[in-house]
């Protein structure tokens, strides 16, 4: 049996990297008396698949991981022992059974991000971000095509961006964009505010290439799914799953 | 919400920002308004080492246990951040609170190693607060060192107030109470310093001068003040399972070195190896009880969730209940994905079981530390391990499918020949010709073993306290020409031989018996930029050689001297409890190559029976 969790990271937790995460996960689901399948062997660990990692130093409101039950549990009762176990940074908001099939994994499935982008709360960022920023962002993305170099760590490509941003919204507190993401193509905010920022006419573009002047938020991950015949959605990983009452 | 004392731009910009944060799992937050008594404890190097070490999770737990005291943890800034904090003048903080050290009552620095001292002053430093305890204020927290190197703790007088010598579960809370009195009665610094150094196991450098002869041993190393006593009793916990442990240990969010729930099963060791100061200064050997163990592991697994349990001792298979404690561990916990760690074992048919039934034999290997590679030199050394008892166990651990073995050897040792070395060599072969010895089609391709050799370095309190030392020169000769004797033996392509770097050993040999007069060239050393000088990649010896060429002390003083029987000691106002006389009984033993049998076999009155307790009362409870 397969379960979804969803979970929220804040705080001084951001300062924690994926595996530290991972890490974190595999005491907590001890601590709390999850019943989670081992793989076998002489050191056997816990059946359990992030669908993306987070980057250092971004908080986020949508984050997955798929684990592998040995029993079922109910799905409120996980929730609260998990954050019963837990610390403060970390929060589980829902805990579903999702579909057995392999192909059903977040990292499979995954198609989609939306963020929140704002000024960030640093001192240079407030005199190098011009008051007209989504103005010209509106105009960045009106481009037909937005070249970048994309460096991996074994190669660096030349890649259209553009086709990656699949939509935006203007909200009080900065933007919100939904950008691709998962294994076959993936685009990070910060790529994507790097290139803009280079736009910009001097002297903002050198004070806002002089640190990170904007903030990122992950707020939820995406599948794409579509039904013969009709038109195919965007839905969220939580959506796919079910609660589990026992 | 938390907060962290360093800004998003320096934690995004350095390595493992999780370091400094605090928050983890277990950590213990309090309300610094209702507390009495704020203590910064320290482990003078990287979060990832210092959160591995168990004395530290023992006294954070004890103390945090009483309502008036909140005890935080602090460790060395690693060189990246150490110039950010530099370059912005910010005051060193506490992990939990995040509030700045130099505002706490005391900061206790534990000292498990020689190579730490730089990072000792880099602490004080990064936290404002004066290096010399004779410019500190009633502004400043009270510095307390203690942990092995406390045994000796001269070169390091002036930087701290005071000294806890022994385990820290006995007096602490003396000593809090103390100071709370002190604290509502507004006296000054040295009052409090005064009514420490009236506590058993609490030594004030400040209190004591010493005088030098002309040949720069110690004349005289008196009081000078009438509250502190003429000798400093080490501190022993004689319930070991009554004593305070931790069952809510902190868990790190980053891989620390030991990622572990830790069981403590005894202090002390009956071997009484000559070179090893553990084994006087834990004198003597006390046990847990082992129903206690097992409930400990219990809840320390329920309460942490870690994968891994590991048992902690000197020695573990001097265990007397050990088969029926790992019995339990495995039985309980190997089904839960539990992975079982059992460090060291003397390799026998009882831990060869138990070992494959825990590990992966065709991944791991198998550790002997014979110390030595003749058996004259074990027998100085009082290592009490023959070759057959080597060659059987890795006979049975070959047959048992292990194809790795680890043997640990000391170079540089009292009365070592050509010979003593080059047989590091040739018993390493014949550890695997004895693999050899298993026919083709039964044994699984070829074995590995990997010598690695140490050099010796005499320690306080041992009866190779008196020994002498040889230039960084000679040890590398002398690893030379082990190194050549390898390359002459048979199943060379078996064998690969390691060694440690022989600067630092003579580094390590001037500050183990190194006196008041060797802290000037730790401080020359840190100001000419030396720190984490256990790491080799931050490890500078030259800056290092000449901090010595500006302050003149001699090196060769300190290590290439052999003592005379009464010479004074710097370390010789600590009273361990084993006496003086037994330490030269087995030095003269050692020379003679006469073994000493161990505690439980018979009693060599070393002197620390009369701490009323342990082994030395076994057979009479």
């Amino acid at each position: 049996m397969k379960a979804r969790i969803k979970f929220r990271k804040y705080g001084i937790l951001r300062f924690i990297g994926h595996l530290d995460v991972m890490r974190y996960f595999q005491k907590v689901m001890r601590r709390a008396g999850i019943p989670i399948a081992f793989t076998g062997g002489f050191s056997p660990h816990m059946v359990m698949s992030f669908a993306s990692p987070l980057g250092i130093g971004l908080e986020s409101d949508g984050e997955y991981l798929d684990v592998e039950l040995s029993a079922p549990v109910e799905s409120a009762e996980a929730v609260r022992r998990m954050n019963e176990a837990g610390v403060e940074g970390i929060e589980v908001l829902s805990f579903r059974q999702i579909a057995d099939e392999k192909k059903m994994t977040g990292m499979t499935i995954l198609a989609a991000a939306d963020y929140l982008i704002a000024p960030g709360d640093v001192p240079h960022a407030a005199g190098a971000i011009p008051w007209d920023w989504k103005e010209k962002f509106a105009s960045f993305l009106e481009q037909e095509e937005i070249r970048v170099i994309k460096q991996t760590k074994r190669s660096e490509r030349e890649v259209d961006i553009r086709p990656l941003v699949f939509s935006w919204k203007s909200v009080p507190e900065g933007i919100v964009v939904r950008l691709a993401a998962g294994s076959s193509e993936n685009l990070k905010p910060e790529l994507l505010m790097d290139t803009f920022v280079r736009t910009w006419p001097e002297p903002d573009k050198e004070k806002a290439l002089h640190g990170p002047v904007f903030s990122f938020r992950r707020l939820e991950l995406y599948a794409f799914l579509s039904e013969k015949g009709q038109e195919g959605g965007f839905v969220s990983l939580e959506s796919l799953g079910h609660d589990i009452t026992t | 919400m938390r907060k962290t004392a360093l800004s998003d731009e320096i934690l995004l910009n350095i390595e493992k920002p999780a370091r400094y944060i605090g928050g983890e799992v277990n950590s213990v937050y309090k309300d610094a308004r209702n507390v009495d008594i704020r203590f910064a404890m320290c482990f003078p190097d990287v979060y990832e080492i210092g959160m591995s070490h168990l004395g530290i999770q023992i006294l954070y737990d004890m103390f945090n246990r009483r309502e008036d005291t909140w005890c935080e943890r602090v460790y060395s800034p690693w060189l990246d951040l150490d110039k950010e904090l530099r370059r912005l003048r910010q005051p060193l903080f506490a992990l939990e609170s995040q509030d700045e050290v130099r505002k706490f009552d005391f900061l206790g620095i534990t000292i498990q190693f020689e190579m730490c001292y730089t990072n000792i002053l880099q602490i004080l430093d990064l936290s404002h607060i004066p290096l010399h305890a004779a410019d500190r204020t009633k502004d400043h927290p009270f510095v307390i060192g203690g942990g092995p190197c406390a045994y000796n703790p001269e070169p390091l007088a002036e930087f701290f107030d005071m000294f806890y010598i022994g385990e820290g579960e006995t007096a602490y809370d003396r000593l809090f109470d103390v100071y709370k009195e002190w604290k509502s009665s507004g006296a000054s610094r040295q009052d409090f310093l005064r009514a420490a150094a009236g506590i058993e196991g609490i030594y004030v450098p400040a209190f004591y001068d010493v005088e030098y002869r002309e040949d720069g041993t110690i004349a005289s190393f008196a009081p000078n003040d009438p509250c502190a006593p003429r000798t400093v009793r080490k501190q022993v916990v004689m319930d070991m399972t009554e004593a305070p442990y931790p069952m809510k240990p902190v868990v790190p969010y980053i891989k620390a070195t030991q990622d572990r729930v830790v069981l403590e099963i005894q202090r002390g060791c009956i071997r009484g190896c000559r070179f090893c100061q553990a084994g006087m200064i834990y004198r003597p050997t006390r046990e847990r009880s082992a129903d206690t163990l097992k409930e400990y592991a219990r809840a320390m697994l329920a309460n942490t969730g870690h994968e891994e349990i590991s048992l902690s001792s000197l020695s573990s298979s001097d265990y007397s209940k050990l088969g029926e404690l790992v019995t339990f561990l495995i039985d309980e916990f190997k089904d839960k994905g539990i992975n079982i760690s059992l460090p060291s074992l003397r390799i026998d048919a009882f831990s060869l079981d138990v070992m494959s039934k825990v590990q992966d034999i065709r991944k791991s290997s198998l550790t002997f530390a014979p110390e030595a590679g003749s058996q004259r030199m074990r027998d100085v050394i009082n290592k009490g391990l023959t070759e057959e008892e080597i060659l059987t166990g890795a006979g049975q651990a070959f047959e048992g499918g292990w194809t790795k073995v680890k043997l640990y050897f000391m170079l540089g040792l009292p009365t070592e020949t050509e010979e003593d070395m080059k047989d590091i060599a040739r018993l390493s072969d014949r550890v695997a010709r004895r693999y050899y010895e298993i026919p083709k089609e039964q044994r699984r391709g070829r074995c590995q073993i990997t010598a690695s050799s140490s050099f010796f370095v005499p320690k306080p309190f041992t009866p190779f306290q008196w020994a002498s030392m040889h230039p960084a020169e000679e040890y590398d000769r002398r690893a030379h020409l082990v190194n050549d004797e390898f390359r002459e033996q048979l199943n060379r392509k078996s064998l690969k031989y390691n060694w440690h770097d022989a600067d630092v050993t003579v580094l390590e040999g001037v500050m183990a018996r190194g006196d008041r007069r060797v802290a000037k060239v730790i401080e020359r050393a840190y100001r000419l930029g030396c720190l984490f000088d256990s790491w080799t990649e931050s490890f500078h010896n030259d800056l290092w050689m000449q901090a010595f060429a500006d302050t003149g002390v001699d090196i060769a003083f300190y290590t290439q001297r052999e003592r005379k029987e009464d010479e004074r000691f710097p370390w010789d106002f600590i009273d361990i409890g084993v006496t003086r006389s037994f330490l030269w009984r087995e030095w003269k033993r050692a020379q003679e190559g006469i073994v000493t049998p161990n505690c439980r076999e018979s009693c060599s009155g070393c002197g620390a029976a009369g701490f009323g307790g342990g082994v030395c009362h076994e057979s009479k409870d």
